[in-house]
């Protein structure tokens, strides 16, 4: 038999360095390298995810076809060199913290590439089979080419890659043609971080938070955003009043003159959330989405498309996108999971692949991310002896024993790890490395916040629903198997606030009940929801069946398996630490069970410190 | 040398060859840097460099 054609894409040295393999231009593998080092958002090469990759289909680096990396460095520093030529003198103490690592590594990116991929195949002309693939072809690729649809127009926003920050394209078949751009320094994925930094969250994790945030506050400074920082046109493109913000020349994202617009300071990270936070990240939150809108609106007028395809960063804002399918100006609307900088490797390869080695394309059924289920798995034979080898005290039970035993233990408002099969690629988990609880409890938020994930209390979580049922539990009648569209609870499950509880400020509403499954309900009666599907995750699709079956419902809490500042467990030993470090009652591996009353306590440990919080 | 032939295709690919007396003279400016401090702190805003 012919070897498969690999290709392989790589994204490093930014953030989130990820690899993922494509064999005769199938989907075969993706992993973060976070994952395996254990260093949230690890940039180093990402020697352990491309070992990985190459794992699942039993070659070596030598048998890659072509390795395909997902931006282009000169670009990069052309921006780099006019942006600090534009603003010089000013931006000088910018430039003496980026230019060394630019002498010293980024320009020579190709080598520095070259010699990390010899180490592992020495006699390999690696400059024959390296190639580059702009950051925002990337993002395209990676959202047309894996999507459901033969024909889409496609739009990419982030922060910036290049130059460009908001890309519009139309998709056909194998080809993609890049139809504009918007380019640096005006970027929505920018303009966001800059609220990120001023309500005091790190800039590039801290995103999540300000959208988790945005339902305590009112948009009262949305109007103010829009008369002074944003000025969006009529075609949906946008400019950015530089003087209010500082990340062109300095070492901050907002300037004197933002501060001055919004009152005050930007928050520091110890201070107490205020109403006014809150406000601010409604603000921002309502003037992205008018914007995101804006121009899926105006791509749908210029391309006369009825499907869009979206990825970057910004595509991981679910409100914004669930806005964007209730709007109708697209009839389907697919999102790559992995949407941020770790999706590109994926992007990268696809590229190569399609546009560069004109690959043919097969457009599958549902989509060709496979449930976005593309990492490392586990037997249970080694599972078993990971364990023990580890100390683990365990039970080995059926498939059937194990779903009993499972959704006993949720139904008694047990937080239960679940590890099972392959690991997801992309930012959420999604039943492969699971924390879940039942969505039934009022309590269940504030003890998986504050005892399971050691968080802030005010972050929500994510329902998982059988895709069947979906209908009857929120106002969302298609697919949503990415996590990446927030919908509202249906009308007849939500409980109305009474008086005194609408007279509630901000967070105080946080212990409000909203619904039937108040866990997983936000203040604003939306939840950001996972359909689960009986053909891309069948045994996470059993439990919730079989907890259905205890309880009437089909729902489960479903969180991500690590705690704040911690990448996603990897391995069984992964889990089994965060189980012992964390309130975490019972654990599922395969088809081992795992109780905390039946270890061993001397294995317990303090987990809240071991990880930089995000 | 091969980096120096890349950059040379980039800056004709781009057209850019009034980049050329910039990026000398960053380049000699950033040598300075890199010699007068020890190590690289990676810039706060990483995402944009």
């Amino acid at each position: 038999m012919a070897r498969p054609r690999l290709i392989l894409g790589l994204s490093a040295y930014y953030h989130d360095s990820a690899a993922a393999l494509l064999a005769d231009g199938e989907i075969v593998a993706a992993a973060q390298e976070e994952r395996f080092t254990r260093k949230k958002h690890d940039a180093r090469f990402p020697e352990n995810a491309v070992r990985y990759c190459l794992s699942e289909v039993g070659a070596g680096l030598s048998d890659v076809d072509f390795v395909a990396f997902y931006d282009k460095p000169f670009i990069k520093f052309e921006r780099l060199l006019e942006t600090y030529l534009s603003y010089a003198p000013r931006g000088f103490a910018s430039f003496a913290k980026a230019i060394p690592i630019w002498l010293r590594e980024k320009l020579f990116l190709k080598d520095l590439l070259i010699r990390e991929l010899k180490r592992d195949a020495p006699g390999f002309d690696w400059a024959e089979r390296l190639r580059f693939s702009e950051h925002h072809l990337s993002h395209a690729a990676s959202a047309f080419f894996p999507s459901p649809f033969e024909r889409a127009a496609i739009l990419t926003m982030d922060g910036v890659g290049e130059w460009a920050t908001t890309s519009l394209a139309v998709g056909s078949g194998n080809r993609i043609d890049m139809q504009r751009e918007i380019h640096f320094p005006h970027s929505i994925g920018l303009l966001y971080s800059a609220f990120t930094y001023y309500t005091g969250f790190k800039v590039n994790s801290g995103e999540y938070k300000v959208m988790g945030l945005a339902p305590y506050g009112e948009p009262r400074y949305a109007r103010t955003i829009l008369d002074h920082l944003v000025d969006i046109k009529p075609d949906g493109s946008f400019r950015l009043d530089q003087r209010y913000f500082n990340y062109c020349a300095g070492l901050t994202m907002t300037s004197e003159r933002f501060h001055q617009l919004f009152g005050g300071p930007p928050r520091r990270e110890d201070e107490p959330l205020t109403q006014r936070h809150m406000d601010l990240a409604a603000s921002i939150q309502a003037v992205t989405e008018q914007m995101v809108l804006g121009l899926a609106r105006a791509v749908a007028r210029e391309t006369g498309e009825r499907n869009l395809c979206l990825a970057g960063g910004v595509a991981l804002n679910c409100v914004a996108n669930g806005k964007l399918v209730r709007d109708g100006c697209f009839e389907r609307i697919w999102i790559q999971p992995a949407a941020g900088d770790a999706g590109g490797a994926l992007g990268a390869a696809l590229a190569i692949h399609h546009l560069q080695d004109e690959g043919p394309r097969q457009v599958a059924q549902g989509d060709s991310m496979r449930g976005s289920y593309l990492g490392p798995q586990f037997a249970q034979a080694e599972i078993e002896a990971r364990l023990t080898a580890f100390g683990a005290r365990f039970r080995v039970l059926t498939d059937d024993e194990l779903y009993a035993a499972a959704s006993a233990d949720l139904a008694q408002g047990k937080a239960l790890g679940w590890f099972q099969g392959r690991m997801e690629f992309g930012p959420r988990a999604l039943g492969g490395r699971s924390i879940l609880g039942d969505p039934r409890s009022a309590s269940m938020q504030s003890v998986l916040n504050l005892k399971v994930k050691f968080r802030e209390s005010f972050r929500p979580f994510a329902p998982s629903v059988l895709r069947e049922a979906v209908a009857d539990w929120f106002e969302l009648g298609g697919d949503s198997p990415y996590m990446l569209l927030v919908a509202d609870v249906v009308a007849r499950r939500r409980i109305p606030m009474t008086q005194a509880q609408s007279a509630l400020f901000g967070i105080d509403k946080l212990n409000v009940s909203r619904s039937d499954i108040p866990a997983v309900t936000h203040i604003d009666y939306s939840a950001r929801i996972q359909t689960v599907h009986a053909e891309t995750n069948p045994r996470y699709h059993a439990l919730i069946s079989a907890f259905a079956a205890r309880t009437g419902c089909p729902v489960l809490v479903n969180t991500s398996f690590n705690v704040r500042g911690e990448p996603i467990v990897c391995t069984p030993e992964d889990a089994f630490r965060c189980f012992m470090g964390t309130g975490i009652e019972s654990l599922v591996v395969g088809n081992c069970y795992l109780e905390k009353a039946a270890q061993d306590p001397s294995l317990q440990r303090n987990y809240e410190s071991a990880f930089e919080l995000d | 040398m091969s980096f120096v032939r890349e950059l040379w295709r980039f800056i004709v690919a781009r057209k850019k060859f009034w980049l050329i007396p910039v990026m000398l003279v960053m380049a000699l400016l950033g040598s300075l840097i890199v010699l007068a401090e020890g190590s690289a702190v990676a810039p706060f805003i990483y995402t944009l460099f």
